[in-house]
């Protein structure tokens, strides 16, 4: 147990070797340089007086809070579905199962637009215009936390069933001998053995709620002081001129993008996609 | 005792057929075969973790074929120990105690009473990461004892263990069934610790045992 999870030993690098490794780091690295290269841009192009400017704007203060509190809406919801799907596709075998997992990745690989529009046209249907006259959805809060909700879900779903996959089923089934129900074991054993995996959920989920942008704007529309996140700013400032102001809301997003990425770094479990699409 | 009687187990594409098996009280046997004879599936039928097709199995004097694997009085030691990453030792201990809804004094006093027969005295508070292959292996016989299971089934659980540590644990288990005298149904490989510790030894051929030495 105590030589449980070894990470592999480097190899040791001969003279030859090196070539081949500096040709992998070139080519790798102009990515690396590209990225580097567009934040440092966002930084040298604003000033701290942009970016107090920015963080004095009642609008741009509305979009922070709107934004914190929908991501973290989306988040709640985004797991409170991934955690049962992830384990019933990790653990259960029924009919259609491989059409539901290409079902859950549509909204990874469909651009965000098309599922602004879907919504859109979903919440046309009649059932739908009813609830509206009673809880306005379109155009309004609730908008912007179903579309960042139908996008993040589905990386929470992806990183959950990795999850559960990398959970001995054995576990689960000691815990049964032992006089638990299924419930139980899923709750006494499983659920505390995912904890990480949770946690990479929800930080990827909350991530991706932030960034997200083409489905609010056509599911919620750009108003300002209403359905305004922080994407919605950006695009909003960039279409009047305000070019500083897109900035250091950009460079408040970047901030908020690498906390998120440390945060996932530091769980060291960001391997959770590695499954291929 | 453990009755096998023409059972059968379906597992993928495999199919153990008409297995007849007795485990009689208090034994020790030892149930040997090739990889992929299918004792493990034999071993997850009797615990319940895998339905059975046809036939009926017996724990004590009990039809256990259709109970879930909790009811069924069947302690499970599986070869990589499957301790809970989040549980300390003590907690593994009273797993099934709590579980079971045990009183805390009552549970208490059976958790001290196997982290003594265990040596696990000392590391009660110390969770899987910080323990040997033998710890580890000893903390999930505990675990699959508090219970007080009518019968113990073990799959190769010395199997990832170095010469001394297998040693160590093959002590334990045989003072174990000395002090318990529960019956015990042991999965190897290994022939030297089958005769060891085994009063009986099975081979699983082609989905039939054979070979039974009485």
């Amino acid at each position: 147990m105590k030589d449980g999870a070894k990470t592999p030993r480097p190899i040791a690098t001969r003279g030859s070797d090196r070539v081949f490794l500096a040709c992998m780091a070139v080519l790798g690295g102009t990515y690396v340089v590209l990225l580097a290269a567009t934040v440092g841009a966002d930084i040298l192009y604003t000033t701290p007086g942009h970016l107090w400017r920015a963080l004095q704007s009642p609008e741009i203060r509305h979009a922070i809070r709107l934004s914190l509190l929908s991501c973290t809406l989306t988040t709640l919801l985004s797991l409170w579905v991934a955690v049962p799907i992830g384990y019933l596709l990790a653990r259960v075998r029924f009919p259609g199962k491989a059409l539901l997992d290409a079902l859950l990745d549509i909204p990874i690989v469909l651009p965000p637009l098309v599922i602004g529009l879907s919504l859109l046209i979903l919440f046309q249907a009649a059932p739908l215009r009813a609830l509206e006259r009673v809880f306005p959805i379109t155009y309004a809060v609730p908008s912007i936390i179903l579309a960042q909700f139908m996008v993040a879900c589905a990386f929470a779903v992806r990183t959950m069933r990795a999850t559960f996959e990398q959970i001995s089923p054995r576990h689960e089934q000691v815990a049964l001998t032992l006089g638990c129900t299924r419930a139980q074991a899923f709750w006494m054993v499983v659920l505390p053995s995912a904890k990480k995996g949770v946690l990479t959920a929800a930080t990827l989920a909350w991530a991706r709620a932030l960034g997200e942008f083409g489905p609010i704007l056509v599911f919620s529309g750009a108003t300002r002081m209403k359905t305004e996140v922080l994407p919605t700013t950006v695009y909003l400032e960039l279409s009047v001129g305000n070019l500083e102001a897109a900035v250091a809301v950009s460079l408040l997003m970047v901030a908020a993008a690498v906390a998120v990425l440390l945060l996932l770094r530091g769980q060291g479990i960001a391997n959770a996609f590695d499954r291929p699409l | 005792m453990i009755a096998l009687e023409q059972v059968t187990v379906h597992a993928g594409a495999f199919v153990l057929r008409d297995v007849s098996l007795v485990v009689p009280a208090g034994s020790h046997t030892a149930l040997m075969g090739r990889t992929g004879a299918g004792k493990t599936t034999l071993l997850e039928a009797i615990c319940g973790l895998r339905p059975v097709s046809a036939g009926r199995i017996v724990v004590g004097t009990r039809d256990v074929t259709h109970e879930s694997p909790g009811a069924r009085g069947v302690g499970l030691v599986p070869q990589d120990g499957a301790l809970f990453h989040h549980l300390t030792v003590r907690e593994h201990l009273a797993f099934s105690l709590v579980v079971r809804r045990w009183e805390r004094d009552r549970a208490a006093a059976r958790v001290e009473e196997l982290a003594g027969w265990l040596g696990l005295g000392p590391i009660l508070a110390r969770h899987p990461a910080g323990l040997s292959g033998g710890e580890a292996q000893r903390v999930a016989l505990g675990r699959a004892l508090a219970f007080h299971p009518d019968v113990l089934c073990l799959d190769e659980p010395l199997s990832a263990l170095d010469d001394d540590t297998r040693a160590e644990v093959c002590d334990v288990l045989a003072n174990i069934r000395r002090r318990t005298g529960i019956t015990v149904l042991h999965i190897t490989h290994n022939r030297r610790e089958a005769e060891r510790l085994a009063d009986r030894i099975l081979k699983l051929d082609a989905g039939r045992i054979v070979n039974p030495t009485p």
